[in-house]
């Protein structure tokens, strides 16, 4: 639902200005935002690389073969590097906003930003060593 | 420190112009001026003409927000010295019509915040003769940080959002939505979802987050509008696996 302000037909002098395309490259932090949006798309792109391995994982060995031989072409590892870098954004940005959205009470009171901030981190440090030391392990 | 400072001054007359044009005035500098005094000396001594909104000088009305150096301030608290050596750019706040010079229109908003109902709703009042709904600091403590807006609309003026969607209710509205949800006095909250989580509401918000940035009494409204988003998603899962629940 999209309605005008009602205002507009009665009040042809005052002045609007219209939104430039480029609002976006006016403000550093607007730009930030911008691209944190944009991090979802390789979010979505990682997701779907994940599912193919799974896929080939499923076909057998040949097959998981030739996906990996794939990953490792040029094209693949820069992609990768573009993906992991705009995936690390996501995860930062995102984890430094966390104490906005939620808001924890203990006994009366709220719990500081950089305590909610801080779980955060530290959980994503253990799931990321509780990867490493299944992959690393063998 | 210099004598004086330059002010490069947005003017709109609609009675002669199609567009704002900017004019400057050379202004002596004082370290104990704000921007609003700067204004206030070119009102009286250089230009009769320059128009703006203000009134009360201490940050507590709401009035007199104008874009300084293209970031939206309140100008009573903005001091020129933190501007040296100028020129200070002085221009109306964004997305709002402008009536005239720095002056813009506030009607939609007005309109907007009636929708949330920013008033206390109770489903039945109780006589004044059994006394007071009594409230404890910690309860007080849940909202009273929303309740500090002013309505002086830095928020909408930084607020991409609010220029591209002119429809979206807008921070400061929920902001004040929120102030009055989380009272416990308050027993409107059902009534507040239907206008907050349609699409005009919340979920048009997608947490820019430059609203708190420029908020002046630090009402936090990105906040106000994240947590929200949380309690309408509840609420909505609720309503999906209780539907013979009441809401």
């Amino acid at each position: 639902m999209s309605v005008e302000p009602h205002y507009t037909l009665y009040h042809p002098r005052w002045y609007r200005r219209r939104v430039s395309v480029w609002w976006w490259l006016q403000k550093r932090s607007y730009t930030g935002f911008v691209l944190r949006e944009l991090t979802s798309v390789f979010v979505a792109f990682f997701a779907a690389l994940s599912l193919w391995q799974l896929v080939a994982l499923a076909r057998g060995p040949e097959a998981y073969g030739r996906f990996l031989s794939r990953l490792g072409t040029p094209l693949f590892l820069v992609l990768d590097a573009v993906v992991f870098l705009f995936v690390l954004f996501h995860a930062i940005t995102w984890f430094n906003l966390t104490p906005k959205a939620m808001v924890v009470r203990l006994r009366g009171k709220r719990a500081p930003d950089w305590a909610i901030v801080g779980l955060n981190y530290a959980a994503w440090l253990v799931v990321s060593g509780a990867v490493a030391f299944v992959l690393l392990r063998g | 420190m210099p004598p004086t400072v330059a002010l490069t001054v947005a003017r709109y007359r609609p009675e002669k112009e199609s567009e704002p044009t900017f004019q400057t005035y050379e202004i002596p500098f004082r370290k104990d001026w704000v921007v609003l005094d700067a204004l206030n000396h070119v009102k009286d001594t250089l230009d009769g003409s320059l128009s703006f909104r203000w009134s009360c000088r201490m940050g507590v009305c709401g009035s007199c927000g104008m874009k300084v150096n293209g970031t939206p301030k309140l100008t009573c608290a903005t001091f020129l010295s933190d501007y040296l050596p100028g020129p200070i750019r002085i221009e109306p706040l964004d997305y709002f019509p402008v009536v005239r010079d720095l002056v813009v229109d506030l009607t939609d908003f007005v309109r907007k915040l009636r929708q949330v109902k920013p008033w206390i709703i109770r489903k039945e009042e109780k006589p004044p003769a059994q006394g007071e709904y009594l409230q404890t600091p910690s309860q007080l403590d849940t909202y009273k940080q929303f309740s500090m807006c002013i309505n002086c609309m830095l928020c909408y003026s930084a607020c991409p959002i609010s220029g591209l969607e002119p429809s979206f209710i807008g921070p400061a509205a929920i902001a004040l939505a929120q102030r009055y949800n989380m009272d416990s006095r308050d027993e409107g909250a059902a009534e507040r979802l239907k206008v907050l989580s349609e699409h005009d509401g919340i979920w048009q918000c997608t947490f820019v987050g430059e609203c708190t940035k420029v908020c002046p009494k630090h009402v936090d409204p990105a906040g106000a509008i994240q947590q929200y988003k949380l309690t309408a998603a509840t609420q909505w899962v609720k309503s999906l696996l209780l539907p013979w629940g009441a809401r």
